[in-house]
């Protein structure tokens, strides 16, 4: 499945590591990243493929959650749907 | 990937209040009926529990995975007074504990459809019905009532009218929440997926799902960008923007239909507000050029405000249904309470204003010595609205015993707290005590 992995937060030194390092861990791969500071914030949104069989989407929110307070940042993640549904028809 | 557009929606959940605000399983009750309540009862537990096991973990995933809120998990049934009148109980209090019962394992937030549709007469089990309503709702936790007094096709049923003005105000009696579980309506329609006036209709499907989606934020945010502009942007800033909203509820509710193994029904995109700072349909209107709701202008800026809410959201999916357009129930809105508090906003001009919105007069605390007669009267001025103009109108009007005028209510959580408005003092009831029905309007007779 995809998905959209958004990263918002100050920006400080780590957090594309900090990301990139935890999707390795997982195999999650990642398609497409963008990145820019928007009036002083990091914002990143990476779009990742998941292996539905091996990561169980609840659990990869929780860890998401965590890993965003460790690096000080809000990390979300979403089916890639809800944006697409949202803009097209 | 289109960055821009994933930092809208983003936006839109985390700041705005964009929500799912409910996803609601209708189910069928018509195969329960039975002669033996004790038996329907059965019946009816152990369709509901089936069918809708896993609404509830559905929903749940479905906001992780979406990562877009769900606020409520509901269910709504067939009206209970139709499968309830082969029994020959008394009173149809059995048949709400059922329900609660069922709402309860299940983990829904509310189930509806303890209802009868009486617009043009009662049938055995209608009033029945009525008169355990403040039972009912004294007595079960998630159990909402609907009574639809009338309809552009058959006209108003006066009788019953009188009756849900003194059954209101015996609800009353026993406790000041009790009226918020009940709604009585003019045009209901059948696929509502709102509290407290769902019901699964006898036209639907076996089991249907229903989404309703909100987002008054969201619009308020919108026409923050075009201040100052003509009011055709506005209309047209709205309509867009209900677009993208409707669109969510679109997906949301095809995932879960799909998940639940259950047709999809319609989306019901109603701009419904919470108490939440930012979730106000007041503040849209006062966005919208307003110093304050209630003021001259609120009916236009609704009117502009409900249309382009339905015309975008028709185009953005496959089916629109429920009440759709904009909902103002006073406690449930800061902006409306605020009008309310500053004498901006009164009885007559959320009158005028339910002429020109998807519902009716909503969450209005009254003074518990209003007499039932004039509460009757209340609803038969707001039906005379909804049969004339063809549309729905709903009134859910609290009276709180103890308050009066100047008092507040607090009712908590998503139905906020309500200043007690003043009503009209000279009395209805000579008008209310004739009973009879008020013949359908002239063009009704469109065969």
């Amino acid at each position: 499945m995809k998905a959209i992995l958004t990263t918002i937060g100050k920006d400080q030194v780590g957090i594309i590591a900090g990301v990139s390092h935890f999707l390795a861990e997982k195999k999650i791969n990642i398609s497409d990243v963008s990145q820019t500071i928007m009036n002083g914030y990091f914002t990143m949104m990476m779009m990742v493929e998941i292996q539905e069989e091996q990561t169980e989407f609840t659990t990869l929110t929780r860890q998401l959650d965590e890993l965003g307070k460790q690096l000080g940042v809000e990390i979300k993640i979403r089916r890639e749907e809800i944006y697409d549904a949202m803009h097209q028809l | 990937m289109e960055t821009e557009k994933i930092k809208e929606t983003i936006h839109m959940i985390s700041d705005e209040n964009l929500d799912v605000r409910t996803i609601t399983m209708g189910i069928s009750l018509l195969d329960c009926i039975d002669s033996d309540s004790t038996v329907a009862c059965e019946k009816i537990y152990q369709k509901i529990t089936t069918k809708a096991k896993h609404l509830v973990e559905v929903g749940r995933q479905i906001e992780v995975e979406y990562g877009i809120p769900i606020i409520n998990k509901r269910i709504s049934v067939t009206p209970i007074a139709i499968i309830a009148a082969a029994s020959s109980d008394k009173d149809y209090f059995k048949y709400a504990k059922t329900l609660d019962k069922a709402a309860k394992n299940l983990g829904v937030n509310f189930i509806g459809g303890f209802s009868a549709l009486v617009q043009k007469g009662y049938q055995t089990g209608d009033l029945k019905l009525i008169r355990s309503l403040p039972r009912v709702l004294a007595e079960t936790d998630l159990v909402c009532a609907s009574v639809n007094i009338g309809s552009t096709r058959s006209g108003i049923n006066m009788d019953a009218v009188a009756e849900m003005g003194k059954i209101i105000k015996q609800a009353s009696e026993r406790s000041f929440m009790t009226n918020t579980k009940m709604v009585v309506f003019c045009n209901a329609v059948e696929d509502n997926p709102f509290m407290a006036g769902a019901f699964h209709g006898v036209g639907e499907r076996d089991t249907v799902i229903n989404v309703g989606v909100s987002g008054p934020g969201v619009v308020k945010h919108a026409l923050e960008e075009v201040k100052g502009e003509p009011i055709d942007v506005v209309a047209e800033t709205i309509k867009k923007t209900a677009f993208k909203v409707t669109r969510m509820g679109q997906l949301v509710g095809t995932i879960a239909a799909e998940r639940l193994g259950v047709p999809f029904g319609i989306v019901d995109l109603s701009l419904a507000p919470t108490p939440a700072v930012g979730d106000s349909v007041a503040q849209i209107l006062e966005e919208i050029g307003l110093e304050q709701v209630g003021t001259h202008g609120t009916t236009a800026a609704l009117a502009l405000l409900n249309d382009a809410v339905k015309k975008g959201g028709i185009m953005a999916c496959s089916q629109v249904g429920g009440l759709s357009g904009a909902f103002i129930p006073v406690s449930e809105d800061a902006g409306m309470i605020a009008g309310v508090n500053s004498g901006s906003l009164n009885i007559e001009k959320l009158e005028a204003m339910t002429a020109v919105c998807s519902v009716g007069l909503d969450m209005i605390a009254v003074p518990g010595k209003t007499p039932a007669e004039t509460i009757a009267a209340m609803i038969a001025d707001e039906a005379a609205i909804g049969m004339i103009n063809n549309k729905t109108t709903a009134v859910r009007v609290l009276p709180i015993q103890g308050k009066d005028v100047g008092d507040t209510v607090e009712f908590g959580g998503l139905l906020g707290h309500a200043p007690v408005m003043a009503v009209n003092a000279a009395s209805s009831a000579a008008m209310i005590q004739r009973g009879g029905l008020i013949p359908a309007p002239i063009h009704s007779f469109k065969n």
